[in-house]
């Protein structure tokens, strides 16, 4: 027997001469969608001046900046010298170029960092709450009718796309400067966000058990409460820490617009070119929220593993 | 007693249940078979109201069941117990809690939003469970539990619902033989002690001829039989299951879905 060239093959022929223009035109259908994707990219870029050379142009001062940030220039020195130095790392207060030195205010840095956490908690879980109940009614496949799920879902959507800084602006004007309107803030576009996660979970949910408590003359509620809440809970709460590392760090930035907490200060320092008090406070951060992180990464793993 | 008048289903242009009349009695057991397709689930929700009816009258002693709505519509609900070919169990709460959901119907809803259970209603569960065999695994996960297990809670819960019918819907079809054997006979049992009705889909015709005393048989939404088992002669079996159904006519009725030695004991 002889090889066959497999594109010699009649079914092969068989298949072009009956699918080939489809595939042809799938093949041209992603060619143009690729297309409309650079374009797009190319003329967003033209739009934000996003220029290869004021990147370049940039990227040098950004060093200048930290090197700003990191250091001090203490009385009676002739310049600036880095923030830390061995010989002095452990020396007082009064010691510049010493960890007692650099932060000293480290009392009021963490007062204020952990009112920021504060606000992520009680932010979380204000938005945690009003998403869940929001849920329901935006799936679907819960509800026949269609009205309720529209309108549950353009409010959602309203309250994730308002950005929350502009939020936060609008509502310190009737509570006030001050966390309260940072918390609530957050809480809204949190219950944005969350309600349209959550959603998408109670689509993936198994309607079987719904069908079974549904059989058994079970309200709208008792097949929520029932069937639906003990599947899906635990990745509700698996988004939910998520969330709340992220509203850590939106309501370190809310701080900015008056809204209290660590951001408050940091513009502060900020406005006065304290920059070793800047690095300070943007270690701080950093520190706590990496450790955010790692303590609901363990969470989370657990919840996606237990049972409701 | 249960009677449906000219009851149909339309999904689109298709008629999954057309123009069925029947009258079923209290306290009968009645096989219904048909392949698949037939419109034998749709049938069954259609009594249990799981789904609206497009046309026709569901008459349970007199009131139109086809017309309930609200709290009355999961009354009837709570009376026509449904048993599902997968179970339809809550995979994530355990068998006690599963099986006192069959009384959701009666709990208030500040009781339902707490999950909160009162002490007699944890003891019927369990009573319920014991007399399936079950009562040892109340605390354990219903997902952890095998198909023939997880049917035996259906039928506990569908016994806490107090029912005046049981619909059964392929109730063994997920099954092995054994374990199709503990639940068929469980059915049976509550009919015969408990004179609730149950009306049952069954995928085996031997099934079906060793339980049932009536025997409906469904074809493209239709009924086309409807009489004792004695009654499914050659020609008749040829009308339910179509023309060109010898081969699964054949492995219907030589189904290995319970035991010979079993059948001929129920036979004898
Ligand atoms: N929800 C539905 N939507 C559309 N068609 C359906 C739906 N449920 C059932 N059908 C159709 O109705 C017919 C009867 O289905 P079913 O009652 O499940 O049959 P059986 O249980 O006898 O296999 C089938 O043709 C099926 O495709
Ligand atoms: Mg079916």
């Amino acid at each position: 027997m002889t090889a066959v060239n497999p594109t010699d093959d009649p079914a092969y022929r068989l298949f072009q001469q009956r699918f080939g223009a489809l595939r042809r035109s799938r093949q041209t259908e992603s060619l143009l969608t690729l297309a409309a994707v650079v374009l797009l990219f190319v003329i967003a870029a033209v739009w934000t001046d996003f220029s290869p050379e004021q990147i370049a142009n940039g990227i040098p001062r950004i060093g200048e900046y930290f090197g700003k940030l990191f250091s001090i220039e203490p009385k009676g020195s002739a310049g600036p010298v880095g923030v830390l130095a061995v010989p002095h790392l452990f020396g007082g207060v009064k010691e510049p170029q010493s960890i007692a030195y650099w932060f000293y205010r480290i009392g009021t840095y963490a007062a204020l960092l952990w009112q920021t956490i504060e606000m992520a908690i009680l932010a979380t879980a204000l938005g945690f709450g009003a998403a869940f109940a929001l849920s329901f009614p935006a799936t679907h496949t819960f509800v026949g009718n269609r009205a309720v799920v529209f309108v549950t879902r353009r409010l959602l959507e309203m309250m994730r796309t308002i950005p929350q800084v502009v939020l936060a602006f609008i509502l310190v004007w009737p509570f006030g400067i001050g966390p309260l309107a940072g918390i609530l803030a957050i809480a809204v576009h949190t219950t944005g966000t969350l309600g349209k996660l959550f959603c998408e979970l109670n689509e993936n949910a198994d309607l079987r058990p719904v069908d079974g408590i549904r059989s058994v003359g079970g309200s709208w509620l008792a097949q929520i409460r029932f069937a639906v809440v003990p599947q899906v809970l635990p990745g509700f709460l698996s988004y939910a820490l998520l969330r709340f590392e992220i509203n850590v760090r939106s309501s370190t930035i809310i701080g900015f617009v008056g809204a209290g907490g660590i951001g408050q200060e940091l513009k502060r320092v900020i406005g006065f070119n304290i920059y070793e008090e800047v690095s300070a406070i943007v270690i701080l951060i950093l520190l706590i929220v990496v450790a955010i992180d790692l303590i609901s990464e363990q969470i989370r793993h657990r919840f996606i593993g237990a049972a409701a | 007693m249960l009677q449906l008048v000219d009851l149909t289903r339309r999904f689109g242009d298709k008629r999954a249940v057309d123009r069925v009349s029947l009258s079923i009695g209290d306290g009968e057991m009645v096989g219904v078979i048909g392949r698949s397709g037939a419109g034998k689930s749709t049938l069954l929700r259609l009594i249990n109201r799981l789904i609206d009816p497009s046309e026709g009258k569901i008459v349970f002693d007199g009131t139109d069941v086809a017309a309930l709505r609200g709290k009355d519509l999961r009354a009837w609900r709570a009376r026509t117990a449904m048993i599902f070919q997968q179970f339809n169990l809550v995979n994530r709460l355990d068998v006690l809690t599963n099986v006192m959901c069959g009384r959701l119907y009666d709990i208030p809803a500040p009781r339902v939003l707490l999950k909160w259970f009162t002490p007699t209603e944890r003891a019927l569960a369990i009573q319920a469970l014991d007399r399936l065999g079950m009562a040892d695994v109340a605390m354990n996960r219903a997902d952890a539990l095998s198909g023939g297990q997880q049917q035996r809670v259906a039928i506990a819960r569908a016994l806490m619902q107090r029912p005046k019918i049981v619909l059964a819907d392929e109730p063994i079809a997920s099954l092995d033989p054994l374990n199709a054997k503990l639940v068929m006979d469980a059915l049976a049992d509550i009919n015969r002690r408990d004179g609730i009705t149950v009306l049952t889909n069954l995928h085996t015709l031997d099934t079906a001829r060793a339980y049932c005393r009536r025997i409906i048989g469904m074809s493209a939404g239709r009924v086309v039989y409807d009489g004792a088992p004695a009654g499914l002669t050659d020609h008749v079996l040829r009308d339910i299951y179509g023309q060109n159904a010898h081969e699964t006519l054949d492995e219907r009725l030589t189904s290995t879905s319970l035991p010979t030695a079993a059948l001929a004991a129920l036979a004898g």
